[in-house]
């Protein structure tokens, strides 16, 4: 009864946000929300210290730190992430070919549209991580299923938000196009492509999360190499540490390359208000 | 002459709806056409057809190859700088100079680099001008292009378009709801209604064109009242 008030409180944080008014206050807010994280990491160093949490359930920030430093020095890092970091290259420059081509095709022409819209709305149903055991029936346990994986996780969010993009641009602008003395080609080049590319970097930057993931559950089956290894490495000699150190590494290997899409971005869509704004 | 457009018995309907009913079009190389009519009589349909955007049945339908189209709205591609709107399309070695050399007709030099969306209605306008005329149209086709911007502005176009209609010499359609914008620009005057043209008229009067002209004043009225507009009496 007493912490009722509790879940009020969380729900109207939202709108705190919302009405936030200016950046200096948006700074010290963010400050603010420091704050708890910061008291986490000193309690769980506390723990760590005192033996309360064993270094077998998970390792302290210390550990973990000095377990990094380690690991770089080796150049066991380094080498694993090379690794893995092609995995996903590969896997999502497939899903990217695959999704742009399905997308294009689907959206300027109706068969095919009526061929390809309603077999990949079926797939996408499908868990697709759950797929790891056919592919592994497929593909045996080597880079084939976990590249397999990163594509097929990846070609969905490409295609779709591609797809929506087409069927957003402007029927004007195509008309226009056709008085111009376009091409179908030239259609699709000036005006498809360009049209829908706010929307195509959308799912880029959705699709290579979904990449990432599908790369973190792919390295567990036997990964003789890359990051997936470094962890079962870890795993079979109780390395919290080092398990902890890996997935910092996936996290910011996520946002450097969401990062660098939103470099394109930036640059792609200029022309845009918001960004010239 | 031979006729650069010669149209005969042209119809289009859309379901049940007989927008056009059968009708004959002919316009001379080089001359100002202005084709008048209330809303829904299908001006824009008639002019589509022309472009090639729609397609109806006609007993003849011969058309110059090089034609251009102005539309209400610029129909710029945002993602494109200016310059880079005009030359869409086009090919030839000399095509940047010539979209400079145009920009610099429509007075739109200055901003050939801008993006679309930072460019005012009526700059906007002129970049879609520039675009049609870019491509030497033997027929321009204006679908009300000054309906969307402010009176002075669109003053200025009139003038503007009639400057390039004698630089460049296309003959032109204009579409519009503006009986004034009619009578000063073209040779001819057309009216549809009712699926086909109910009236003709020819403006035997030398340009600049002033309100004030007796003639002038007395097309207006005939043309008013064909549309089912009385001239208020003060
Ligand atoms: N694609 C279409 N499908 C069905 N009806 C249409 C279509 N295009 C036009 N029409 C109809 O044809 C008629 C003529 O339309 P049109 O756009 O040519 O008129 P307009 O003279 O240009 O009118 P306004 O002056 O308002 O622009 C209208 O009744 C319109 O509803
Ligand atoms: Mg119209």
């Amino acid at each position: 009864m007493s912490d009722m008030p509790l879940p009020l409180t969380g729900a109207d944080r939202p709108i705190n946000e919302a009405v936030r008014p200016s950046s200096g206050r948006r700074f010290l807010g963010l400050g603010r929300r420091l704050i708890s994280p910061l008291l986490l990491l000193v309690l769980w160093q506390v723990l760590s210290a005192t033996g309360i949490l064993p270094a077998r359930i998970l390792a302290g920030p210390t550990d973990i730190i000095a377990a990094a430093q380690r690991l770089i020095a080796s150049g066991e890092l380094i080498t694993g992430l090379m690794v893995s970091f092609l995995r996903v290259l590969a896997g999502f420059s497939i899903a990217l070919v695959a999704g742009v081509v399905l997308a294009l095709v689907a959206g300027v022409s109706r068969i095919g549209d009526l061929l390809i819209d309603p077999p990949i709305q079926m797939l996408k149903a499908m868990p697709f991580l759950g797929l790891l055991p056919l592919f592994i029936l497929w593909f045996g346990i080597g880079e084939t299923p976990k590249i397999g994986l990163v594509a097929f996780g990846a070609v969905f969010p490409i295609y779709l938000t591609l797809l929506g993009g087409i069927r957003g641009v402007d029927k004007k602008l195509v008309e226009a196009g056709r008085t111009l003395g376009l091409s179908n080609l030239g259609i699709i080049r000036h005006i498809f492509i360009p049209g829908a590319l706010p929307s195509l970097l959308v799912g880029i930057r959705y699709g290579l999360s979904v990449a990432w993931l599908s790369l973190v559950v792919g390295e567990q089956i036997n990964a003789s190499s890359g990051i997936g290894q470094i962890i079962t490495y870890a795993r079979d000699f109780l390395q919290t540490d080092v398990i902890v150190v890996c997935l910092m590494v996936y996290a910011l290997m996520g946002l450097v390359t969401d990062g660098l899409v939103r470099l394109v971005e930036a640059h792609a869509l200029r022309w845009r208000p918001q960004v010239l704004a | 002459m031979t006729n650069l457009v010669d149209i005969r018995n042209l119809s289009r309907s859309f379901g049940a709806v007989s927008v056009l009913k059968g009708i004959d079009l002919q316009i001379a190389p080089g001359e100002f056409v202005a084709l008048l009519g209330r809303s829904g009589s299908g001006k824009s349909t008639l002019l589509r057809m022309l472009a090639g955007l729609d397609e109806g049945t006609a007993d003849r339908l011969h058309l110059p190859p090089r034609r251009s189209v102005v539309f209400q709205e610029p129909r710029l591609m945002p993602w494109k700088t200016v310059l880079d709107n005009v030359t869409l399309g086009v090919d030839g070695k000399t095509v940047d100079e010539r979209a400079q050399q145009t920009l610099d007709d429509v007075g739109l030099s200055h901003r050939k680099h801008a993006w679309p969306l930072t460019l005012s209605g009526g700059e906007a306008q002129r970049a879609a001008l520039a675009r049609a005329l870019v491509r030497k149209p033997e027929l321009l086709l204006l679908d009300e292009p000054f309906a969307s911007l402010d009176a002075l502005t669109r003053l200025r176009m009139h003038s503007l378009v009639f400057d390039l209609w004698r630089k460049h010499g296309p003959a032109v359609l204009l579409v519009t709801h503006d009986v004034w914008e009619a009578i000063a620009l073209a040779d001819r005057i057309l009216v549809l209604g009712d699926g086909h043209f109910t009236k003709e008229v020819r403006v035997p009067v030398s340009h600049p064109r002033r309100r004030s002209d007796p003639e002038l004043a007395r097309i207006e009225a005939d043309l008013l009242s064909e549309l089912g507009v009385e001239p208020l009496t003060v």
